[in-house]
């Protein structure tokens, strides 16, 4: 069996200092998806053009032309970016046999620092869900609990990190997509502020809450690979100016004097798993011993956050995925007598059911006669949310939370449920609706299975969020604990 | 009271371009009204003289400069069609009752 | 104007004019604006809709739109928003437009129509905004199964959406209206404005009332009035229909109508009923458009004379008629041709020649003045020489409609087909004695004091030079060898 790879920062040495090859990582990284196909974390890979690549890579190295910190490392991106030339298919059914002609600004910034995709992950159709069972190639399972969900919907990103097929893969986070799965399969995962990472070549779910994030091992890889995909890009509308410091000179392990807000409407022990409750609460003392100052503060509209973000985002996205009708790219049923038969029969073939849901919802609250009470009524409550932010970020730097407040649970266990399933993105949509940066790292286990702490900064403040994730790696080990080897 | 008709969710599947059939129809009007049931706390929510919040972004827009680009290569641009003849995408006929409709 | 054929009613037209902006690509999209390639042949990512693109506003769509909104005397909003229109047609490929919605550009405003001689309307203009165009079907009953041809290149291509308040009273109003809003879009170099060519199309919401009431009758949309000839005879058709319901005691019902010019009748295209529900909603893809002042300023800087401004300084600087002006500044193109012309000739009389001559030459074709072959510079050149007696008016005019229509040098074609006018007084003299020759009796009778009789001699004279003779010279030898003033 194909040993896990170890952290990219751990590749790099080892490329450095010659005692491996990008060739050698790449074999190892597919050999190891190989082995661990059972967790089905990937839907498609790319071997061949990873190999080239991985070639094409050595040969710089041998020119001492290395690109970047990034040159050489095999990783793994959600199948939701899209590459000239290959099938981007978000697990829908609808994009079957989709080949993109253009690339995505964040594949492209990959590759120009020379880091090496295997394959594309599984993912909730769309992005859609919170499991990643929503998928039309079946559902991806935990590295920790087979029988259990990585999360979602970039479910296959982290468990492929969590695995070690790959050292760090990419993921997208529209209401926790990226935090959730780390904090189940006990890696980090960064979103950054929303507008730092270009959208160009994402396909949408929810145009004003996606964003393009992460994951990896340690606070330090995650870093190396923000650096690597943020940045301006005027191919978004929505991409920010400012130019992206780098995080990595950031991570000096210092944390003294740093406030910490712990917001009380998160630490209601009534919805919190208390082993989670216990894991964060150690890990925010560990931090608190290190130097940082906790305070607790409040915002207090997180109740309402998850209506707010259930509403804006099945909003956009019944827009969003308005384009898919069988017309230009795509699935279109066969036998279509009429357009609009044509139309409806597509549609309800090509998409799975949560997609369908979401659409019909987000139809709904925009109808004639319910924008004012849903819609608008949600984007006003959005204001409130991010003023709450706002007011709390005057009292202190960072803000420490749960990621979920629970462990990853059991497949099929809510599927029929959507609403339970919506329920528990709590503590990750806030930060979506008020574009913070946040990321999920591991802060230790409950009955055997990792819990995540999740820290929020103000917008643009990565370099702030991965300093303290950093320094608390520094401090506690879970980021390096392994789960078992697959069956 | 269910916050949500049968008749509401025929509306909004017709207007969304699907099609459910009888026991999709049922459950997806159960699961709106279930979820519409939730989000209905937001009328609670004080939000006299709030503004909208449509982007977090406080940017204002970008401008491309008014410079044309080399367009698509015709073969990529209906390399993906379901149906194509010659340089165009091929729809079954548009039936006049269904414009826009 | 002819009196109204239906005299107890008050018409009311509201008119909402869709002009395509002259940029070089596309509104959201770098794909080139062009005309006449064949299907998909100038379509970016963007315009396919494929998965993961994003809109970019082209600069130059705005500045046009604000020196459009400037002309017409609108209020520039200091902040506009990019809205989504949702609604399934295969020439949408997003499934949603992109239009200015709830908050447009620019508002307010008005334009002064000229209905005739010596009537004019102050119209008003609700509003002025940004969308994007649709692409083009192509519905031929040759394709096997009768399907629907798809292409994109007019997808996304910016248009300007103009409405008036429902200000119009007439057909002839209407039309008025639809020439003066064409020509500001050509003075502002807007739009080609050219409704055959579908650059300029216009959809006309008509209600009647009979008169003294205040309220505004139910209305009808009329789409699609795309060309010319038919907005008078769509309008007149549709007045005819509602002012017949109304006489049977019959009630108006808000639908949608087109125009068939074979049948010179509208037809209902569906009813207000069964109206869409567009779910407009602001698009998350862009942020609002912000315009400075200083931005406004500039474009106001750059703004060309407009007409009403240079009709009056063409009355005061260069003397012209009223009449005249009007006419001339009615077109750009056309006011430049006049002053180019002015300026080479040195005095205002070549007005008389655009006029008489040019515009009746273009006429005949259906040209209008930038068709013209004839440079402005040779037109002052041939009245020139008329006016310095080398070649006579009448021979100068009957130049005209050849070089309007081929070009060529006046002044060569003059000498090339021996036009010099004669005024030799050798050869004049010998024409005037053979004239009085053979015409004794008119000369007895001139001689008697019937002083018309001058100008029968004088145009046989003419007829015997071939038109060639100056008329100056004529008259001076006429009276010499009647005896009437010494040689």
């Amino acid at each position: 069996m194909a040993a896990p790879l170890g952290t990219l920062r751990e590749c790099r040495e080892a490329l450095d200092v010659g005692a491996t090859s990008s060739s050698a990582l790449v074999e190892q990284s597919l050999a190891r998806a190989k082995a661990c196909a059972s967790l089905r974390a990937f839907v498609r890979l790319r071997a061949d053009a990873a190999r080239a690549e991985a070639r094409e890579s050595d040969r710089r190295r041998a020119r001492g032309e290395v690109r970047s910190p990034l040159d050489g490392i095999p990783i793994a991106v959600k199948d939701i970016l899209v590459r000239a030339g290959e099938q981007t298919t978000c697990a829908s059914k609808i994009l079957e046999g989709f080949v993109s002609p253009y690339t995505s600004a964040v594949m492209e910034r990959l590759e120009a620092a020379g880091a090496i995709s295997i394959g594309a992950t599984n993912l909730d159709e769309f992005a859609m869900g919170s499991s990643t069972e929503h998928s039309v190639y079946g559902p991806s399972r935990n590295p920790w609990d087979a029988a259990r969900t990585p999360g979602g919907s970039s479910g296959g990103s982290a468990a492929a990190v969590a695995a070690g097929i790959v050292p760090a893969a990419i993921g997208t986070d529209t209401g926790g997509s990226i935090r959730q799965p780390a904090s189940f399969c006990g890696v980090v995962g960064l979103k950054p502020t929303y507008g730092r990472v270009s959208r160009y070549g994402l396909v949408a779910f929810a145009s004003s809450l996606d964003q393009v994030g992460c994951f990896a091992r340690s606070a330090e890889d995650v870093a190396r690979v923000h650096d690597a995909i943020a940045g301006h890009d005027p191919r978004d509308s929505t991409s920010i100016p400012e130019s992206a410091p780098r995080c990595a000179d950031a991570l000096d392990g210092d944390v003294a004097g740093l406030v910490i807000g712990l917001p009380r409407e998160y630490y209601e022990p009534a919805g919190i798993e208390p082993g989670v409750l216990a894991a964060v609460r150690e890990a925010t003392g560990a931090l608190e011993r290190a130097g940082a100052k906790l305070r607790e503060v409040s915002l207090p509209h997180s109740e309402h956050a998850v209506a707010t973000y259930y509403l804006i985002a099945t909003a956009e996205a019944s827009s969003n995925l308005a384009r898919y009708d069988g017309v230009r790219y795509g699935h279109r049923a066969p036998g279509a007598k009429s357009l609009s038969e044509m139309y409806r029969k597509t549609r309800s073939e090509g998409f799975g059911p949560e997609v369908k849901r979401r659409i019909v919802l987000g139809t709904y609250v925009l109808s004639a006669g319910y924008y004012d009470a849903y819609y608008r009524k949600a984007q006003q409550v959005r204001t409130l949310i991010r003023r709450d932010f706002e007011a709390a970020f005057r009292g202190c730097d960072l803000i420490a939370t749960p990621t979920m407040p629970e462990t990853a649970f059991r497949l099929g266990e809510r599927t029929e449920d959507p609403l339970r399933m919506y329920l528990s993105d709590v503590y990750t949509v806030s930060a979506n609706l008020a574009g913070l940066p946040g990321v999920s790292l591991p802060c230790g286990f409950s009955s055997g299975l990792p819990v995540g702490l999740q820290l929020l900064a103000p917008p643009l403040e990565e370099a702030r969020l991965l300093r303290a994730a950093d320094a608390y790696q520094r401090l506690a080990a879970h980021h390096l604990a392994r789960p078992p080897e697959p069956a | 009271m269910s916050a949500i008709g049968r008749e509401d969710v025929e509306r909004v599947v017709a207007l969304a371009r699907l099609a459910l059939d009888e026991d999709e129809l049922a459950r997806m009007a159960r699961e709106l009204d279930a979820v519409l049931g939730y989000v209905a706390s937001l009328s609670r929510v004080d939000t006299r003289d709030v503004p909208p919040t449509a982007h977090v972004v406080p940017l204002a827009t970008p401008l491309r400069n008014d410079v044309p680009s080399a367009p698509l290569d015709p073969e990529q641009a209906l390399a993906n069609a379901p149906e194509r003849e010659g340089s165009s995408f091929v729809v079954p006929k548009v039936i006049e009752a269904e414009e826009e409709g | 104007m002819s009196a109204p054929p239906h005299p107890e009613y008050e018409v009311v037209i509201g008119l909402e004019v869709h002009a395509q902006l002259r940029t070089r690509s596309k509104l959201f999209s770098p794909a080139p604006v062009t005309y006449g390639l064949p299907p998909n042949h100038a379509v970016h990512p963007i315009c396919l809709a494929l998965p993961g693109t994003l809109p970019v506003l082209n600069a130059g769509a705005v500045e046009l739109a604000i020196r459009v909104a400037l002309a017409s005397h609108c209020e520039l909003q200091p902040r506009s928003v990019f809205a989504r229109k949702n609604y399934f047609y295969p020439d949408l490929p997003k499934g949603y437009q992109i239009s200015q919605y709830e908050e447009p550009i620019a508002t307010g405003g008005w334009l002064d129509v000229r209905v005739d001689a010596d009537a004019r309307r102050r119209v008003r203009l609700t509003r002025i905004h940004m969308e994007e165009d649709a692409g083009k079907l192509i519905h031929d009953a040759a394709i096997a199964g009768g399907g629907t041809h798809v292409d994109l290149n007019r997808a996304g291509v910016p248009l300007l959406e103009i409405v008036s308040e429902p200000d119009l009273r007439s057909p002839a109003e209407a039309a008025a209206y639809l020439r003066a809003l064409r020509s500001l879009l050509r003075y502002v170099e807007a739009s080609d404005a050219d409704m055959e060519r579908g650059n300029f199309r216009c959809d006309a919401n008509v209600s009647l009332r009979r008169h003294g009431e205040s309220r505004l009758g139910t209305r009808t949309e009329l789409k699609n009035l795309n060309s010319f000839r038919f907005v008078e005879a769509a309008l007149e058709a549709e007045i005819r229909r509602q002012a017949r319901l109304l006489d049977e005691g019959g009630r108006v019902v808000q639908a949608t109508l087109h125009f068939d010019p074979a049948s010179g009748r509208t037809r209902v295209l569906r009813l207000k009923e069964n109206a869409d529900d567009y779910r407009y909603f602001p698009d998350p893809d862009l942020v609002p458009l912000v315009l400075s002042d200083a931005q406004i300023e500039s474009v106001r800087r750059s703004l060309p004379e407009l007409a009403d401004a240079r009709c009056e300084r063409f009355v005061r600087e260069h003397g012209l008629a009223e009449e005249d002006a009007r006419l001339l500044c009615e077109s750009r193109a056309l006011a430049d041709f006049f002053e180019a012309a002015r300026a080479r000739h040195g005095d205002a009389d070549v007005a008389k020649w655009i006029r008489r001559d040019v515009l009746h030459a273009l006429g005949e074709h259906g040209l209008e003045i930038e068709a013209s072959k004839l440079a402005p510079e040779a037109l002052a050149d041939l009245v020139n020489a008329v006016t310095h007696g080398r070649v006579t008016a009448q021979s100068a005019r009957a130049l005209v409609p050849e070089l309007v229509l081929s070009g060529g040098d006046p002044l060569r074609l003059v000498r090339e087909r021996g036009l010099e006018a004669v005024s030799d007084t050798s050869a004049l003299e010998a024409a005037v004695d053979a004239v009085l020759r053979e015409h004794a009796s008119h000369v007895e009778r001139l001689r008697a004091g019937e002083e018309k009789v001058r100008n029968f001699l004088i145009g046989q004279v003419m007829k015997r030079t071939g038109g060639k003779a100056d008329p100056a010279a004529l008259r001076r030898v006429l009276a010499q060898r009647l005896g009437e003033e010494a040689p």
